[in-house]
């Protein structure tokens, strides 16, 4: 089983809560694993203290023109759709950080000059927590903006078990990869306005993407309750509120997961796991019945 | 003309109700909110929206069912696996057109995608250019390109010499779009251990534009050793903390009230104001 915790806006608490479930089902006995796609800013590990025993570059392919063959003809320019190529006069410049590696120039070239090199995106940590508890996370190059390839690479490593995928922030292209193909998706929120804002994005992109999901408010406040009348006339479910907190706060600024802070977190976390393996259970057979 | 950039590695430091403060703070600018993938500026600046426009996207492309010979040629060439059985998986599409110049049927067409919005506004803070990226869609960084585009041209046409610019999150695509040419970056730090991690990485990209960066402290008597961290790595780098801001809920409370947080009686707008002074200090220098 996949689940995602996400949220439209960054700074919700979804890492807190992804740690908080995935140590709350390893000390269950539950074999986990944990992936950080927020590839920009992963921030996992400073809470699950991974010890990383392997590395993994990844790549794709940017061109490289070999002067000596070309004849400046332009094609690759015309072609390339992320104006990564400029032909001017008897040279070509290639502007790696636009390339997305399609291999366009590669196959059109008339005179086979261009030739595809490696370049390094990004770098995925695998390694282990406590026992039964599996880490991988991705890390982007700075000043690439290329996000989407190394949040696929960082998705394929799940190994069985339960998987929880902490997801980078928002609704674009790194989200969407993230999310996709997952069979549930926890939308972490706050009870503003802002929050609200960007939880209604999150929504429509799990409606998008026919990933089901539930709601978690954290920071949640006694008479704070838009995110309570959004999720009702929208047909939503809160599966758990965790509470505005200058203890939770704190605990978080060190790195201390909620779950060392009280073994009550550990229950909650674990109830929250049966209550969305039940929504993905009955949606799937709903599903079938169709 | 100067434009300012509030970021912030991490979301949820505090980066908007700051930048909204500065609208309140400064005179004669021009308001932007580059973080078009979960815009919020707008919540506390109430915009009355003047002109609204549509933002294209890369166009997607469509195979033509009656054309296509089967030869499989695009599905081999496309390097994100998009298109199977014939088909196209718009959703996998990284719009490269490999496929389109392929085909040796010219069976595959152009589909021009609506992948946005974005708005000029008038504000009772000044005028306000902000943007909706529509859910899942790419391209935010062209987005935030246009919403600039559109800052500069109207902080030109009204004669007014300062662009604020609430900045996206993350180290990638829109913040990379956001930050070529600015005058200075303010980026909005926690004194957490995840926005440490973060502030690194951001001052990292930072230094590789080649920006004018400063760091402001939210919340930075949350955790005071961690605060210390920051001032001294900052010290190390050479980069000023030109402002420090206590924790306090009202930070939430304005949101709740959808107001710039300055305009709460609270300790932290004396901390604001110090902030922004400092800032215009560096702007004009
Ligand atoms: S298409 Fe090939 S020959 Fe033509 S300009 Fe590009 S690299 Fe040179
Ligand atoms: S590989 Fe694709 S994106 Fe990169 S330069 Fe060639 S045509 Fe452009
Ligand atoms: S390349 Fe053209 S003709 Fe061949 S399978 Fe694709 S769409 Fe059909
Ligand atoms: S445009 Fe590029 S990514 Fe999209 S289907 Fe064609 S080859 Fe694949």
């Amino acid at each position: 089983m996949k689940i995602t915790v996400a949220s439209g806006k960054g700074g919700t608490g979804k890492t807190t809560v992804a740690v908080g479930m995935a140590l709350a089902l390893q000390a269950d006995g539950n074999r986990v694993t944990f992936l950080d796609c927020d590839v920009e800013e992963p921030n996992g590990h400073i809470f699950i203290k991974p010890d990383i025993q392997k590395n993994e570059d990844v790549f794709i392919d940017v061109p490289e023109i070999n002067l000596e063959k070309c004849d400046f003809c332009g094609k690759c320019s015309e072609i390339c759709a992320f104006n990564a190529l400029l032909v001017a006069g008897e040279s070509v410049v290639v502007f790696h950080e636009l390339c997305h590696g399609c291999g366009g120039c590669n196959y059109f070239c008339p005179k086979g000059a261009v030739t595809l090199i490696p370049k390094k995106i990004g770098t995925i940590e695998m390694g282990t927590a406590a026992e039964g508890l599996n880490f991988a996370h991705g890390q982007l190059e700075i000043g690439v903006p290329l996000s989407p390839p190394l949040v696929d690479a960082v998705k394929k490593k799940q190994n069985g078990g339960i998987t929880i995928i902490d997801a980078p922030p928002g609704t674009s292209c790194p989200a969407v990869h993230t999310v996709r193909e997952t069979d549930f998706c926890l939308l972490v929120t706050e009870p503003t306005p802002f929050g609200l804002n960007d939880l209604a994005l999150a929504v429509e992109m799990t409606r998008a993407l026919d990933v089901p999901c539930g709601i978690l408010v954290n920071r949640a406040r006694e008479g704070w309750d838009i995110i309570d009348k959004y999720c009702k006339q929208n047909n939503l479910k809160i599966l758990m509120k965790i509470p505005l907190s200058r203890e939770i706060a704190g605990a978080y600024s060190k790195g201390i997961p909620l779950t060392f802070l009280d073994k009550e977190w550990g229950v909650a976390f674990r109830r929250l796991f049966r209550d969305i393996r039940e929504m993905v259970e009955s949606e799937r057979n709903n599903r079938h019945q169709w | 003309m100067k434009e300012i950039t509030v970021i912030s590695g991490k979301g949820g430091t505090g980066k908007t109700s700051i930048t909204a403060s500065f609208a309140v703070l400064a005179q004669n600018h021009v308001m932007a909110d580059c973080d078009v993938d979960a815009a919020n500026l707008h919540i506390l600046l109430s915009p009355e929206i003047k002109a609204k426009h549509n933002f294209w996207g890369m166009p997607k492309v469509e195979i033509d069912a009656e054309k296509c010979s089967g030869c499989g040629i695009c599905e081999d060439l496309c390097r994100y696996g998009a298109i199977k059985d014939g088909a196209v998986n718009s959703m996998e599409c990284e719009g490269c057109r490999v496929c389109y110049h392929a085909c040796p049927e010219k069976a595959i067409r152009l589909v021009e995608s609506l992948a946005g919005e974005y708005y000029i506004s008038k504000t009772r803070f000044g005028p306000f250019v902000h943007a909706r990226l529509g859910v899942a869609q790419e391209n935010s960084g062209k987005l935030v390109a246009e919403v600039r585009r559109q800052a500069r041209e109207l902080a030109q046409k009204e004669g007014r010499d300062l662009i604020i610019t609430d900045g996206p999150p993350g180290i990638g695509c829109p913040v990379i779009s956001s930050l070529g040419g600015t005058d200075l970056a303010v980026v909005v730090v926690e004194p957490t251990i995840s926005s440490i991690h973060d502030l690194d990485r951001v001052l990292k990209l930072t230094e590789h534009f080649n920006v004018k960066t400063a760091v402001c402290i939210n919340k930075w008597d949350l955790n005071l050793r961690n605060s210390s961290t920051i001032e001294e790595a900052c010290l190390n780098m050479n980069i000023p903390v030109i402002g420090r801001i206590g924790y306090d809920i009202t930070f939430m409370a304005a949101v709740m009230e959808r107001k710039p947080v300055i305009q709460m009686t609270s300790s932290v707008v004396d901390n604001i104001v110090s902030l922004w002074h400092n800032a215009e200090g560096i702007l004009n220098s």
